[in-house]
């Protein structure tokens, strides 16, 4: 990997509620591809794209991202009471582009998740799926070099989960860098070339997906991917 | 009491002309005052909402206690400040249409902000985060919330028009029922009443009643009509 990371966390360490979340976390996710986050539930994974994002700082350790914009895709699609449209607009907001960039970067971005025909519905009614194709357009017209993704399928049916798959890699072929988090083995499988395996705050396992989901290294890793209780290694870790 | 509502019926078939200014003056005062509620409440309840700054639990609390503050006090304290030797004497409102508005818009404030606050913080919880996540100004984020909330606002409105058409403690304080300036409908229906013009004061009653029902419909009708298209 010539190119420099897009992504580079060095000792990154964060508690909430005097409970350490991350621990000395380090390491970097490639400015192209989809590179997969994966590890038990409470592992820090989610708390790790909100330090990615800037929503949360950490108490120690250095976090680099970029150059280019992030945006991240909630597990909860975050949609407020307007039309689709009224919705991938508020993200091009603070961007200052005239109402006709604006409009036509809107138009493009539904278009490309196949809901221009629906620009003026009200966000709110749409299916689980159709909601969260228009969160990945709202992420699209940002035209982000980095593209964050927390569990975007895991409320969907396997056909909306297919047609998000299929957005999220046609973004990665389009040059962005994606950073996905994912309890759906296959999913990783499909879409992510590069795999980080997070226990207890740390990155335990981390290369190519192919080697790690069918032969992990660490016991940690291996405990996840084989679905041992997970738990008990990060309660003792913790 | 065959006869009163006789009479009463008789009267609003003729609706006379001092019924209709008193009903006008009462439905300008309380929506004016329910406006400036609007204008003073919204960005209050939502500053408390999403703010995070010392006292802010007690500013809560304070904001919850006052949506029941009893209007005659607040009468009292506003003729004593509107009063001409009170500190807004000067302003000469003691007495007028305008100090009956103010004393209006000292009850709905609290209660628009308290129920603001309420909605917009449900709303933060779940958009608030996404919003910070696209880099939105603090204001910017604030305005979202509360488009994101404006039909439940609309209730907000509705529960200040219902708390000031209805009063009247405030208003025959500061007003002082004068006939022809400042007497309101519920003004009007209780000194009718004491009177004995019991008819007057029943066909008061049922004007009063078909304003606020009307009120509340055309604001459930808009509520409904804009909940259906963007719920």
């Amino acid at each position: 990997m010539s190119a420099a990371p897009v992504i580079r966390l060095d000792g990154v360490s964060l508690s909430l509620g005097g409970r350490p979340i991350l621990d000395r976390l380090t390491f970097d996710v490639p400015a192209r591809g989809v590179t997969a986050l994966i590890g038990p539930n409470g592992a820090g994974k989610s708390v790790t794209l909100r330090v990615i994002d800037g929503l949360l700082r950490p108490d120690s350790g250095a976090v680099r991202v970029g150059p280019g914009r992030t945006a991240f895709v909630f597990q909860r699609t975050a949609l407020i009471r307007a039309s689709a449209a009224a919705n991938v607009a508020l993200a091009l907001g603070p961007l200052k582009l005239s109402r006709r960039d604006r409009r036509e970067r809107v138009a493009a971005a539904l278009a490309r998740v196949g809901l221009f025909e629906r620009a003026g519905d009200a966000a709110t009614r749409f299916s689980g799926g159709e909601q969260q194709r228009l969160a990945l357009a709202r992420a699209w017209a940002l035209r982000p070099t980095l593209l964050l993704l927390d569990e975007p399928t895991a409320s969907l049916d396997p056909a909306a989960t297919a047609v998000v798959e299929d957005l999220v890699a046609e973004m990665a072929r389009a040059g962005t860098a994606v950073l996905l988090v994912s309890h759906n083995l296959g999913q990783v499988a499909r879409l992510a070339e590069r795999a980080i395996v997070l226990d207890a705050g740390r990155a335990v396992e981390q290369g190519p997906t192919r080697t790690i989901l069918p032969s992990p290294r660490t016991p940690e890793a291996r405990a996840y991917l084989t679905g041992e209780l997970p738990w008990t290694s990060y309660a003792a870790a913790s | 009491m065959t006869e009163t509502l006789h009479e009463t019926f008789a009267r609003l078939w003729t609706l006379d002309r001092d019924v209709i200014a008193i009903a006008w003056l009462s439905l300008r005062v309380s929506l004016t005052a329910v406006g400036l509620g609007l204008l003073f409440g919204i960005p209050l309840g939502s500053l408390v909402a999403v703010a995070r700054f010392p006292g802010r639990d007690a500013l809560v609390a304070v904001l919850n206690a006052f949506m029941g503050l009893p209007p005659v006090i607040v009468g009292l304290v506003l003729y004593l400040l509107l009063s001409r030797s009170g500190p807004l004497g000067g302003l000469g409102l003691l007495f007028t249409p305008g100090a009956m508005v103010a004393a209006q818009a000292v009850l709905a404030t609290p209660l628009v902000a308290a129920l603001t606050r309420q909605v917009v913080a449900d709303a933060e919880a779940h958009l608030g985060e996404p919003l910070r996540s696209l880099r939105l100004s603090a204001p910017r984020r604030a305005l979202v919330l509360i488009y994101d909330v404006r039909f439940s606002l609309v209730t907000a409105g509705l529960a200040a028009f219902g708390r000031a058409i209805s009063e009247i403690g405030a208003v025959l304080v500061v007003g002082g029922n004068i006939d022809g300036h400042t007497r309101t409908m519920t003004t009007a229906i209780s000194l009718e009443t004491q009177k004995g013009d019991l008819s007057l004061a029943l066909a008061l009653g049922v004007v009063l009643m078909g304003l606020v029902l009307t009120v509340n419909a055309a604001a459930a009708l808009l509520r409904g009509h804009a909940a259906r298209a963007y719920g």
